[in-house]
Protein backbone atom coordinates (compact mmCIF):
# COMPACT_ATOMS: atom_id res chain seq x y z
CA UNK A 1 0.00 0.00 0.00
CA UNK A 2 1.18 3.51 -0.82
CA UNK A 3 1.41 6.05 1.95
CA UNK A 4 -0.64 9.19 1.46
CA UNK A 5 2.41 11.33 0.66
CA UNK A 6 3.72 8.76 -1.83
CA UNK A 7 0.32 8.52 -3.47
CA UNK A 8 0.28 12.29 -3.93
CA UNK A 9 3.81 12.29 -5.29
CA UNK A 10 3.07 9.52 -7.77
CA UNK A 11 -0.12 11.24 -8.88
CA UNK A 12 1.78 14.47 -9.44
CA UNK A 13 4.38 12.65 -11.56
CA UNK A 14 1.63 10.88 -13.49
CA UNK A 15 0.14 14.26 -14.38
CA UNK A 16 3.43 15.88 -15.39
CA UNK A 17 6.58 13.79 -15.51
CA UNK A 18 8.67 16.78 -16.60
CA UNK A 19 8.75 18.21 -13.07
CA UNK A 20 12.26 18.06 -11.62
CA UNK A 21 12.81 16.76 -8.06
CA UNK A 22 13.45 20.36 -6.89
CA UNK A 23 10.09 21.52 -8.29
CA UNK A 24 8.31 18.48 -6.87
CA UNK A 25 9.92 19.28 -3.54
CA UNK A 26 8.57 22.85 -3.49
CA UNK A 27 5.09 21.68 -4.39
CA UNK A 28 4.87 18.77 -1.96
CA UNK A 29 7.06 19.79 0.97
CA UNK A 30 9.04 16.50 0.60
CA UNK A 31 12.83 16.74 0.36
CA UNK A 32 14.43 16.48 -3.11
CA UNK A 33 16.58 13.58 -1.82
CA UNK A 34 13.50 11.62 -0.74
CA UNK A 35 11.80 12.29 -4.06
CA UNK A 36 14.84 11.23 -6.12
CA UNK A 37 15.19 8.02 -4.14
CA UNK A 38 11.52 7.20 -4.28
CA UNK A 39 11.39 7.67 -8.05
CA UNK A 40 14.45 5.42 -8.47
CA UNK A 41 12.75 2.76 -6.31
CA UNK A 42 9.57 2.97 -8.33
CA UNK A 43 11.52 2.62 -11.55
CA UNK A 44 13.30 -0.46 -10.20
CA UNK A 45 10.06 -1.95 -8.92
CA UNK A 46 8.44 -1.29 -12.33
CA UNK A 47 5.85 0.91 -10.71
CA UNK A 48 7.00 3.64 -13.06
CA UNK A 49 7.36 1.86 -16.39
CA UNK A 50 8.06 4.76 -18.73
CA UNK A 51 7.84 8.47 -19.43
CA UNK A 52 5.89 9.44 -22.53
CA UNK A 53 4.16 12.60 -23.68
CA UNK A 54 0.51 12.20 -24.68
CA UNK A 55 0.26 12.93 -28.37
CA UNK A 56 -2.86 13.47 -30.37
CA UNK A 57 -1.64 12.04 -33.67
CA UNK A 58 -4.89 13.01 -35.36
CA UNK A 59 -3.69 16.62 -35.26
CA UNK A 60 -0.34 15.92 -36.93
CA UNK A 61 -1.77 15.07 -40.34
CA UNK A 62 0.06 11.73 -40.25
CA UNK A 63 -2.07 8.77 -41.27
CA UNK A 64 -2.64 6.37 -38.42
CA UNK A 65 -5.30 3.75 -37.95
CA UNK A 66 -6.33 2.09 -34.71
CA UNK A 67 -8.57 -0.86 -34.07
CA UNK A 68 -9.90 -2.67 -31.05
CA UNK A 69 -9.89 -6.41 -31.61
CA UNK A 70 -11.89 -8.91 -29.63
CA UNK A 71 -10.22 -12.30 -29.55
CA UNK A 72 -11.62 -15.61 -28.39
CA UNK A 73 -8.92 -17.98 -27.26
CA UNK A 74 -8.81 -21.57 -26.03
CA UNK A 75 -7.11 -21.44 -22.63
CA UNK A 76 -4.18 -23.80 -22.26
CA UNK A 77 -3.87 -26.33 -19.49
CA UNK A 78 -1.49 -25.06 -16.82
CA UNK A 79 -1.14 -21.61 -18.37
CA UNK A 80 -4.66 -20.23 -18.82
CA UNK A 81 -4.38 -17.24 -21.12
CA UNK A 82 -0.93 -16.14 -19.99
CA UNK A 83 1.08 -18.13 -22.52
CA UNK A 84 -0.65 -16.69 -25.57
CA UNK A 85 -0.71 -13.21 -23.99
CA UNK A 86 3.04 -13.39 -23.52
CA UNK A 87 3.45 -14.16 -27.20
CA UNK A 88 1.05 -11.50 -28.35
CA UNK A 89 2.60 -8.70 -26.28
CA UNK A 90 5.82 -9.04 -28.27
CA UNK A 91 4.17 -7.70 -31.43
CA UNK A 92 4.97 -3.98 -31.71
CA UNK A 93 1.68 -3.44 -33.56
CA UNK A 94 -0.21 -4.32 -30.38
CA UNK A 95 -0.28 -1.21 -28.20
CA UNK A 96 -2.47 -2.57 -25.44
CA UNK A 97 -3.58 -6.04 -24.43
CA UNK A 98 -6.13 -7.00 -21.81
CA UNK A 99 -7.77 -10.18 -20.54
CA UNK A 100 -11.50 -9.49 -20.36
CA UNK A 101 -14.53 -10.83 -18.60
CA UNK A 102 -17.65 -11.39 -20.68
CA UNK A 103 -18.26 -12.47 -24.26
CA UNK A 104 -14.63 -12.76 -25.40
CA UNK A 105 -11.23 -13.29 -23.83
CA UNK A 106 -8.56 -10.89 -25.01
CA UNK A 107 -8.92 -7.30 -26.10
CA UNK A 108 -6.19 -5.78 -28.25
CA UNK A 109 -5.54 -2.25 -29.33
CA UNK A 110 -3.72 -2.28 -32.63
CA UNK A 111 -2.14 0.61 -34.49
CA UNK A 112 -1.06 0.66 -38.10
CA UNK A 113 -0.48 3.16 -40.88
CA UNK A 114 -3.48 2.03 -42.94
CA UNK A 115 -6.56 -0.16 -42.57
CA UNK A 116 -4.78 -2.57 -44.87
CA UNK A 117 -1.91 -2.88 -42.38
CA UNK A 118 -4.29 -3.73 -39.57
CA UNK A 119 -6.31 -6.17 -41.69
CA UNK A 120 -3.12 -7.94 -42.78
CA UNK A 121 -1.89 -8.21 -39.22
CA UNK A 122 -5.13 -9.81 -38.14
CA UNK A 123 -5.33 -12.15 -41.11
CA UNK A 124 -1.68 -13.19 -41.22
CA UNK A 125 -0.40 -12.93 -37.66
CA UNK A 126 -3.27 -13.04 -35.22
CA UNK A 127 -6.00 -15.28 -36.61
CA UNK A 128 -3.74 -18.19 -37.61
CA UNK A 129 -2.20 -18.47 -34.13
CA UNK A 130 -2.79 -21.77 -32.45
CA UNK A 131 -5.56 -21.52 -29.79
CA UNK A 132 -7.07 -18.38 -31.37
CA UNK A 133 -10.65 -19.32 -32.15
CA UNK A 134 -12.06 -16.14 -33.60
CA UNK A 135 -11.42 -12.42 -33.95
CA UNK A 136 -13.68 -9.36 -34.41
CA UNK A 137 -12.05 -6.12 -35.55
CA UNK A 138 -13.52 -2.71 -34.69
CA UNK A 139 -11.84 0.27 -36.31
CA UNK A 140 -11.62 3.52 -34.39
CA UNK A 141 -13.35 6.29 -36.35
CA UNK A 142 -12.61 9.22 -34.09
CA UNK A 143 -10.96 9.85 -30.75
CA UNK A 144 -12.86 12.06 -28.32
CA UNK A 145 -10.99 11.40 -25.12
CA UNK A 146 -7.82 9.55 -24.31
CA UNK A 147 -5.93 8.95 -21.05
CA UNK A 148 -8.30 11.33 -19.28
CA UNK A 149 -7.68 14.16 -21.75
CA UNK A 150 -10.55 15.61 -23.77
CA UNK A 151 -9.37 15.82 -27.36
CA UNK A 152 -12.13 17.75 -29.04
CA UNK A 153 -14.18 20.83 -28.46
CA UNK A 154 -13.28 24.22 -27.16
CA UNK A 155 -11.31 24.50 -23.97
CA UNK A 156 -13.47 25.95 -21.22
CA UNK A 157 -12.14 29.46 -20.76
CA UNK A 158 -12.80 31.10 -17.44
CA UNK A 159 -14.33 34.53 -17.59
CA UNK A 160 -13.54 35.57 -14.06
CA UNK A 161 -13.48 39.11 -12.80
CA UNK A 162 -9.91 40.39 -12.60
CA UNK A 163 -10.27 41.34 -8.95
CA UNK A 164 -12.94 40.04 -6.58
CA UNK A 165 -13.23 39.90 -2.79
CA UNK B 1 -28.63 62.59 -7.49
CA UNK B 2 -26.32 61.74 -4.59
CA UNK B 3 -28.39 63.85 -2.25
CA UNK B 4 -31.22 61.35 -2.64
CA UNK B 5 -29.13 58.55 -1.17
CA UNK B 6 -29.82 57.69 2.44
CA UNK B 7 -27.07 59.09 4.64
CA UNK B 8 -25.90 55.71 5.90
CA UNK B 9 -25.54 54.52 2.28
CA UNK B 10 -23.91 57.70 1.01
CA UNK B 11 -21.33 57.53 3.77
CA UNK B 12 -20.64 53.83 3.34
CA UNK B 13 -17.07 53.62 1.97
CA UNK B 14 -16.74 51.76 -1.36
CA UNK B 15 -14.91 48.45 -1.21
CA UNK B 16 -11.13 48.88 -1.40
CA UNK B 17 -11.16 46.03 -3.87
CA UNK B 18 -13.54 47.86 -6.17
CA UNK B 19 -11.20 50.85 -6.39
CA UNK B 20 -8.39 48.60 -7.45
CA UNK B 21 -10.57 46.72 -9.90
CA UNK B 22 -11.28 49.93 -11.79
CA UNK B 23 -7.56 50.59 -12.18
CA UNK B 24 -6.80 47.05 -13.37
CA UNK B 25 -9.64 47.22 -15.91
CA UNK B 26 -7.81 49.98 -17.80
CA UNK B 27 -4.65 47.89 -18.34
CA UNK B 28 -3.59 45.21 -20.81
CA UNK B 29 -1.77 41.85 -20.40
CA UNK B 30 -2.23 41.87 -16.67
CA UNK B 31 -1.66 38.69 -14.69
CA UNK B 32 -4.13 39.01 -11.89
CA UNK B 33 -3.70 37.33 -8.53
CA UNK B 34 -6.66 39.33 -7.32
CA UNK B 35 -9.45 36.86 -7.77
CA UNK B 36 -11.27 35.43 -4.77
CA UNK B 37 -12.83 32.48 -6.54
CA UNK B 38 -11.65 29.05 -7.69
CA UNK B 39 -10.09 28.69 -11.15
CA UNK B 40 -11.83 25.36 -11.57
CA UNK B 41 -15.09 24.94 -13.41
CA UNK B 42 -17.83 23.32 -11.31
CA UNK B 43 -17.35 19.51 -11.43
CA UNK B 44 -19.19 18.04 -14.41
CA UNK B 45 -21.53 15.83 -12.43
CA UNK B 46 -22.77 18.95 -10.59
CA UNK B 47 -23.21 20.98 -13.78
CA UNK B 48 -24.99 18.03 -15.36
CA UNK B 49 -27.52 17.81 -12.56
CA UNK B 50 -28.22 21.55 -12.90
CA UNK B 51 -28.85 21.02 -16.61
CA UNK B 52 -31.04 18.01 -15.88
CA UNK B 53 -33.15 20.02 -13.45
CA UNK B 54 -33.82 22.52 -16.25
CA UNK B 55 -34.73 19.73 -18.66
CA UNK B 56 -37.21 18.47 -16.12
CA UNK B 57 -38.80 21.89 -15.98
CA UNK B 58 -37.67 22.67 -12.42
CA UNK B 59 -37.90 26.42 -12.86
CA UNK B 60 -40.19 27.45 -9.99
CA UNK B 61 -39.72 29.00 -6.56
CA UNK B 62 -38.76 26.60 -3.80
CA UNK B 63 -39.93 26.93 -0.21
CA UNK B 64 -38.37 29.93 1.53
CA UNK B 65 -36.00 27.73 3.50
CA UNK B 66 -34.87 25.88 0.36
CA UNK B 67 -35.50 22.38 -0.98
CA UNK B 68 -35.95 20.00 1.93
CA UNK B 69 -33.84 17.40 0.12
CA UNK B 70 -30.92 19.83 0.16
CA UNK B 71 -31.37 20.80 3.80
CA UNK B 72 -31.61 17.14 4.75
CA UNK B 73 -28.48 16.26 2.79
CA UNK B 74 -26.68 19.23 4.36
CA UNK B 75 -27.71 18.21 7.83
CA UNK B 76 -26.06 14.79 7.30
CA UNK B 77 -23.04 16.36 5.65
CA UNK B 78 -22.42 18.82 8.50
CA UNK B 79 -22.80 16.05 11.00
CA UNK B 80 -20.37 13.77 9.22
CA UNK B 81 -17.72 16.36 8.36
CA UNK B 82 -17.81 18.90 11.20
CA UNK B 83 -19.63 17.07 13.97
CA UNK B 84 -22.49 19.60 13.92
CA UNK B 85 -26.10 18.68 14.46
CA UNK B 86 -28.88 20.76 12.92
CA UNK B 87 -32.51 19.83 12.36
CA UNK B 88 -33.18 20.22 8.61
CA UNK B 89 -36.78 21.31 9.33
CA UNK B 90 -36.14 24.42 11.40
CA UNK B 91 -32.45 25.03 11.78
CA UNK B 92 -31.08 25.33 8.25
CA UNK B 93 -31.84 28.10 5.75
CA UNK B 94 -30.60 27.98 2.14
CA UNK B 95 -29.50 31.43 0.95
CA UNK B 96 -28.29 33.07 -2.23
CA UNK B 97 -24.64 32.56 -1.43
CA UNK B 98 -23.00 32.85 1.97
CA UNK B 99 -22.99 36.63 1.39
CA UNK B 100 -26.75 36.76 1.82
CA UNK B 101 -26.42 34.63 4.94
CA UNK B 102 -23.94 37.14 6.42
CA UNK B 103 -26.37 39.97 5.71
CA UNK B 104 -29.31 38.02 7.19
CA UNK B 105 -27.44 37.25 10.40
CA UNK B 106 -26.56 40.91 10.88
CA UNK B 107 -30.05 42.16 10.11
CA UNK B 108 -31.75 39.52 12.22
CA UNK B 109 -29.79 40.12 15.41
CA UNK B 110 -28.48 43.72 15.26
CA UNK B 111 -30.07 47.07 15.77
CA UNK B 112 -29.02 50.66 16.39
CA UNK B 113 -26.51 50.93 19.23
CA UNK B 114 -25.25 47.35 18.90
CA UNK B 115 -21.58 46.71 18.25
CA UNK B 116 -20.08 43.94 16.13
CA UNK B 117 -16.56 42.69 16.83
CA UNK B 118 -14.76 41.99 13.56
CA UNK B 119 -11.27 40.49 13.29
CA UNK B 120 -8.97 42.63 11.19
CA UNK B 121 -8.01 41.95 8.45
CA UNK B 122 -10.99 40.00 7.16
CA UNK B 123 -13.43 39.71 4.31
CA UNK B 124 -14.80 43.03 3.10
CA UNK B 125 -18.54 42.56 3.74
CA UNK B 126 -18.83 42.22 7.52
CA UNK B 127 -18.47 45.89 8.47
CA UNK B 128 -20.75 47.28 5.71
CA UNK B 129 -23.46 44.69 6.51
CA UNK B 130 -23.24 45.60 10.21
CA UNK B 131 -23.52 49.30 9.38
CA UNK B 132 -26.47 48.69 7.05
CA UNK B 133 -28.12 46.85 9.93
CA UNK B 134 -27.74 49.99 12.04
CA UNK B 135 -24.90 48.68 14.20
CA UNK B 136 -21.30 49.83 14.45
CA UNK B 137 -18.04 47.92 14.26
CA UNK B 138 -15.08 47.47 16.57
CA UNK B 139 -12.11 45.90 14.81
CA UNK B 140 -10.03 43.31 16.62
CA UNK B 141 -6.52 43.44 15.19
CA UNK B 142 -4.70 40.19 14.39
CA UNK B 143 -0.96 39.94 13.79
CA UNK B 144 1.42 38.07 11.52
CA UNK B 145 3.58 37.14 14.53
CA UNK B 146 0.53 35.35 15.98
CA UNK B 147 -0.17 33.67 12.63
CA UNK B 148 -3.15 36.01 12.26
CA UNK B 149 -5.14 34.07 14.85
CA UNK B 150 -7.62 35.96 16.96
CA UNK B 151 -6.27 36.29 20.51
CA UNK B 152 -8.58 36.65 23.45
CA UNK B 153 -6.45 39.55 24.85
CA UNK B 154 -7.06 41.59 21.72
CA UNK B 155 -10.71 40.63 21.75
CA UNK B 156 -11.01 41.84 25.35
CA UNK B 157 -9.39 45.16 24.38
CA UNK B 158 -11.89 45.74 21.56
CA UNK B 159 -14.85 44.63 23.65
CA UNK B 160 -17.55 47.02 24.82
CA UNK B 161 -20.69 46.13 26.79
CA UNK B 162 -22.64 47.12 23.68
CA UNK B 163 -21.03 44.28 21.74
CA UNK B 164 -23.58 41.69 20.69
CA UNK B 165 -21.99 39.74 17.86
CA UNK B 166 -18.50 38.44 17.16
CA UNK B 167 -17.49 37.50 13.63
CA UNK B 168 -15.16 34.52 13.23
CA UNK B 169 -14.01 33.80 9.71
CA UNK B 170 -11.47 30.99 9.66
CA UNK B 171 -9.90 29.84 7.41
CA UNK B 172 -9.48 33.54 6.83
CA UNK B 173 -9.71 35.60 3.70
CA UNK B 174 -7.25 37.41 3.15
CA UNK B 175 -4.62 35.88 5.46
CA UNK B 176 -5.19 32.15 5.05
CA UNK B 177 -4.98 31.78 8.84
CA UNK B 178 -6.84 29.01 10.62
CA UNK B 179 -7.84 28.58 14.27
CA UNK B 180 -7.57 25.13 15.80
CA UNK B 181 -9.40 23.84 18.85
CA UNK B 182 -6.86 25.22 21.34
CA UNK B 183 -7.05 28.64 19.72
CA UNK B 184 -10.85 28.64 19.79
CA UNK B 185 -11.48 27.46 23.36
CA UNK B 186 -10.50 30.73 25.11
CA UNK B 187 -12.64 32.61 22.59
CA UNK B 188 -15.57 30.36 23.48
CA UNK B 189 -15.07 31.14 27.20
CA UNK B 190 -15.03 34.85 26.41
CA UNK B 191 -18.19 34.55 24.30
CA UNK B 192 -19.94 32.72 27.11
CA UNK B 193 -18.83 35.13 29.77
CA UNK B 194 -19.97 38.18 27.80
CA UNK B 195 -23.14 36.63 26.40
CA UNK B 196 -22.17 37.17 22.77
CA UNK B 197 -23.51 35.65 19.59
CA UNK B 198 -21.03 34.45 16.97
CA UNK B 199 -21.26 34.62 13.22
CA UNK B 200 -18.97 31.78 12.14
CA UNK B 201 -18.22 32.22 8.47
CA UNK B 202 -16.89 28.78 7.61
CA UNK B 203 -17.02 29.22 3.83
CA UNK B 204 -13.41 27.98 3.44
CA UNK B 205 -13.75 25.09 5.90
CA UNK B 206 -13.06 22.46 3.23
CA UNK B 207 -9.92 24.21 2.05
CA UNK B 208 -7.44 23.45 4.81
CA UNK B 209 -3.97 21.97 4.52
CA UNK B 210 -2.27 19.75 7.09
CA UNK B 211 -5.03 20.29 9.68
CA UNK B 212 -8.75 19.61 9.44
CA UNK B 213 -11.14 22.42 10.24
CA UNK B 214 -12.71 22.73 13.67
CA UNK B 215 -16.00 24.58 13.62
CA UNK B 216 -16.63 27.02 16.46
CA UNK B 217 -20.21 25.75 16.66
CA UNK B 218 -18.94 22.28 17.59
CA UNK B 219 -17.27 23.52 20.81
CA UNK B 220 -19.06 22.76 24.10
CA UNK B 221 -21.96 25.14 24.68
CA UNK B 222 -21.38 27.11 21.48
CA UNK B 223 -23.95 25.55 19.18
CA UNK B 224 -26.84 27.81 20.15
CA UNK B 225 -24.66 30.93 20.34
CA UNK B 226 -23.31 30.38 16.84
CA UNK B 227 -24.80 31.17 13.47
CA UNK B 228 -22.94 28.85 11.17
CA UNK B 229 -22.57 30.32 7.69
CA UNK B 230 -21.14 28.49 4.71
CA UNK B 231 -21.82 27.70 1.09
CA UNK B 232 -20.85 25.80 -2.02
CA UNK B 233 -18.85 28.50 -3.83
CA UNK B 234 -15.34 27.76 -2.61
CA UNK B 235 -15.49 24.04 -1.82
CA UNK B 236 -17.14 22.95 -5.03
CA UNK B 237 -16.12 25.81 -7.35
CA UNK B 238 -19.73 27.01 -7.59
CA UNK B 239 -19.44 30.79 -7.11
CA UNK B 240 -21.86 31.72 -9.88
CA UNK B 241 -24.62 29.36 -8.71
CA UNK B 242 -25.17 31.48 -5.59
CA UNK B 243 -25.93 28.82 -3.03
CA UNK B 244 -25.03 29.30 0.61
CA UNK B 245 -26.68 28.54 3.90
CA UNK B 246 -26.94 29.44 7.54
CA UNK B 247 -27.59 27.03 10.38
CA UNK B 248 -28.27 27.74 14.03
CA UNK B 249 -30.85 27.80 16.80
CA UNK B 250 -34.39 27.53 15.37
CA UNK B 251 -35.51 30.88 16.82
CA UNK B 252 -32.68 32.74 15.12
CA UNK B 253 -33.02 30.86 11.85
CA UNK B 254 -36.75 31.54 11.79
CA UNK B 255 -36.00 35.25 12.28
CA UNK B 256 -33.66 35.22 9.32
CA UNK B 257 -36.16 33.25 7.26
CA UNK B 258 -38.65 36.10 7.75
CA UNK B 259 -36.24 38.62 6.21
CA UNK B 260 -35.25 36.17 3.49
CA UNK B 261 -38.89 35.50 2.52
CA UNK B 262 -39.57 39.19 2.02
CA UNK B 263 -36.33 40.13 0.28
CA UNK B 264 -35.05 37.07 -1.58
CA UNK B 265 -37.95 34.61 -1.44
CA UNK B 266 -35.68 31.67 -2.17
CA UNK B 267 -32.25 30.76 -3.51
CA UNK B 268 -32.11 29.82 -7.22
CA UNK B 269 -33.66 26.38 -7.70
CA UNK B 270 -31.18 25.19 -10.34
CA UNK B 271 -28.34 25.89 -7.94
CA UNK B 272 -30.12 24.03 -5.18
CA UNK B 273 -30.43 20.90 -7.32
CA UNK B 274 -26.78 21.20 -8.30
CA UNK B 275 -25.81 21.60 -4.64
CA UNK B 276 -27.55 18.33 -3.73
CA UNK B 277 -25.47 16.57 -6.35
CA UNK B 278 -22.30 18.29 -5.08
CA UNK B 279 -22.85 16.87 -1.60
CA UNK B 280 -23.64 13.41 -2.94
CA UNK B 281 -20.98 12.92 -5.59
CA UNK B 282 -18.43 15.68 -5.89
CA UNK B 283 -16.33 15.04 -2.83
CA UNK B 284 -13.54 13.36 -4.75
CA UNK B 285 -13.46 16.25 -7.21
CA UNK B 286 -13.32 18.58 -4.21
CA UNK B 287 -10.39 16.71 -2.72
CA UNK B 288 -8.53 16.89 -6.04
CA UNK B 289 -8.99 20.66 -6.04
CA UNK B 290 -7.67 20.88 -2.48
CA UNK B 291 -4.60 18.88 -3.51
CA UNK B 292 -4.02 21.25 -6.42
CA UNK B 293 -4.37 24.32 -4.17
CA UNK B 294 -1.93 22.81 -1.71
CA UNK B 295 0.77 22.48 -4.39
CA UNK B 296 0.27 26.07 -5.46
CA UNK B 297 0.23 27.27 -1.88
CA UNK B 298 3.64 25.76 -1.29
CA UNK B 299 4.94 27.25 -4.52
CA UNK B 300 3.75 30.74 -3.53
CA UNK B 301 5.11 30.68 0.02
CA UNK B 302 8.45 29.38 -1.30
CA UNK B 303 8.44 32.04 -4.03
CA UNK B 304 7.90 34.97 -1.68
CA UNK B 305 10.44 33.71 0.85
CA UNK B 306 12.99 33.34 -1.97
CA UNK B 307 12.50 37.04 -2.68
CA UNK B 308 13.57 37.78 0.88
CA UNK B 309 10.08 38.69 2.09
CA UNK B 310 8.49 37.31 5.23
CA UNK B 311 5.56 35.12 4.31
CA UNK B 312 3.44 33.49 6.97
CA UNK B 313 2.40 29.97 5.95
CA UNK B 314 -1.33 29.99 5.30
CA UNK B 315 -3.04 26.77 6.35
CA UNK B 316 -6.40 27.44 4.75
CA UNK B 317 -8.34 29.17 1.96
CA UNK B 318 -6.44 30.01 -1.26
CA UNK B 319 -4.52 33.17 -0.42
CA UNK B 320 -1.02 34.06 0.65
CA UNK B 321 -0.53 37.28 2.55
CA UNK B 322 3.17 38.15 2.36
CA UNK B 323 4.72 40.98 4.36
CA UNK B 324 6.01 43.63 1.94
CA UNK B 325 7.08 46.20 4.54
CA UNK B 326 10.78 45.56 3.78
CA UNK B 327 10.25 47.40 0.51
CA UNK B 328 9.30 50.53 2.51
CA UNK B 329 6.17 50.82 0.41
CA UNK B 330 2.66 50.91 1.78
CA UNK B 331 0.32 48.13 0.67
CA UNK B 332 -1.44 50.42 -1.76
CA UNK B 333 1.78 51.82 -3.19
CA UNK B 334 3.17 48.32 -3.62
CA UNK B 335 0.06 47.06 -5.39
CA UNK B 336 -0.20 50.11 -7.62
CA UNK B 337 3.47 50.26 -8.62
CA UNK B 338 3.60 46.48 -9.17
CA UNK B 339 0.63 46.74 -11.47
CA UNK B 340 2.10 49.59 -13.49
CA UNK B 341 5.66 48.25 -13.70
CA UNK B 342 5.10 44.50 -14.01
CA UNK B 343 1.43 44.17 -14.91
CA UNK B 344 0.66 41.92 -11.96
CA UNK B 345 -2.50 42.65 -9.99
CA UNK B 346 -2.55 41.86 -6.27
CA UNK B 347 -4.87 43.31 -3.65
CA UNK B 348 -3.49 45.69 -1.01
CA UNK B 349 -3.88 44.24 2.48
CA UNK B 350 -5.58 47.42 3.63
CA UNK B 351 -8.61 46.57 1.46
CA UNK B 352 -9.40 44.08 4.25
CA UNK B 353 -8.93 46.41 7.19
CA UNK B 354 -6.22 48.61 8.74
CA UNK B 355 -4.21 45.63 10.09
CA UNK B 356 -3.65 44.55 6.51
CA UNK B 357 -1.12 47.38 6.11
CA UNK B 358 2.29 46.08 5.09
CA UNK B 359 0.78 43.07 3.35
CA UNK B 360 -0.66 42.14 -0.02
CA UNK B 361 -3.18 39.43 -0.77
CA UNK B 362 -2.28 37.06 -3.58
CA UNK B 363 -4.78 34.44 -4.60
CA UNK B 364 -3.33 31.15 -5.80
CA UNK B 365 -6.50 30.03 -7.53
CA UNK B 366 -4.56 30.12 -10.81
CA UNK B 367 -2.69 27.65 -12.97
CA UNK B 368 0.89 26.72 -12.05
CA UNK B 369 2.15 28.49 -15.18
CA UNK B 370 0.38 31.74 -14.32
CA UNK B 371 1.63 31.61 -10.75
CA UNK B 372 5.21 30.97 -11.85
CA UNK B 373 5.10 33.87 -14.29
CA UNK B 374 3.54 36.15 -11.67
CA UNK B 375 6.17 35.20 -9.09
CA UNK B 376 8.92 35.96 -11.63
CA UNK B 377 7.51 39.41 -12.28
CA UNK B 378 6.94 40.18 -8.61
CA UNK B 379 10.48 39.10 -7.78
CA UNK B 380 11.89 41.54 -10.40
CA UNK B 381 9.86 44.30 -8.81
CA UNK B 382 10.86 43.43 -5.25
CA UNK B 383 14.52 43.11 -6.23
CA UNK B 384 14.50 46.63 -7.71
CA UNK B 385 12.84 48.02 -4.59
CA UNK B 386 15.16 46.26 -2.16
CA UNK B 387 18.36 47.27 -4.01
CA UNK B 388 17.26 50.91 -4.26
CA UNK B 389 16.92 51.26 -0.52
Amino acid sequence: MLSEKDRRLLKLISEDCRLKPEELSVQTGLSPEYITKRIKDWENEKVIVGYQPMINWDRTGDEKVSALIEVKVLPQRGYGFDKIAKRLQKYPEIKALFLMSGGYDLSLLIEGKTMQDVALFVAEKLAPLEHVQSTATHFVLRRYKQDGIELMGEEETLQRLVVSP
Amino acid sequence: MNNYLATHVATLPPSGIRKFFDLVATMKDVISLGVGEPDFVTPWTVRESGIFSLEEGQTMYTSNAGLFELRDELSHHLNKTLNLSYDPHHEILITSGASEAVDLVMRAVLGPGDVVLVPDPSYVSYAPCAILAGASVNYVPTYAKENFRLRVEDLARAYTPKAKLLVLSYPNNPTGAIMNREDLLPIADFVNEHDLLVLADDIYSDLTYDETHVSFASLPGMRDRTLFVSGFSKSYAMTGWRIGYVAGHADLVQGMTKIHQYTMLCAPIMGQFAAIEALRSANEAKNDMVTAYDRRRRLMVHGFRQMGLDCFEPLGAFYVFPDISKTKLSSEEFAEQLLIEEQVAVVPGTAFGPSGEGHIRCSYAYSMEQLQEALKRISHFVERRLTNL
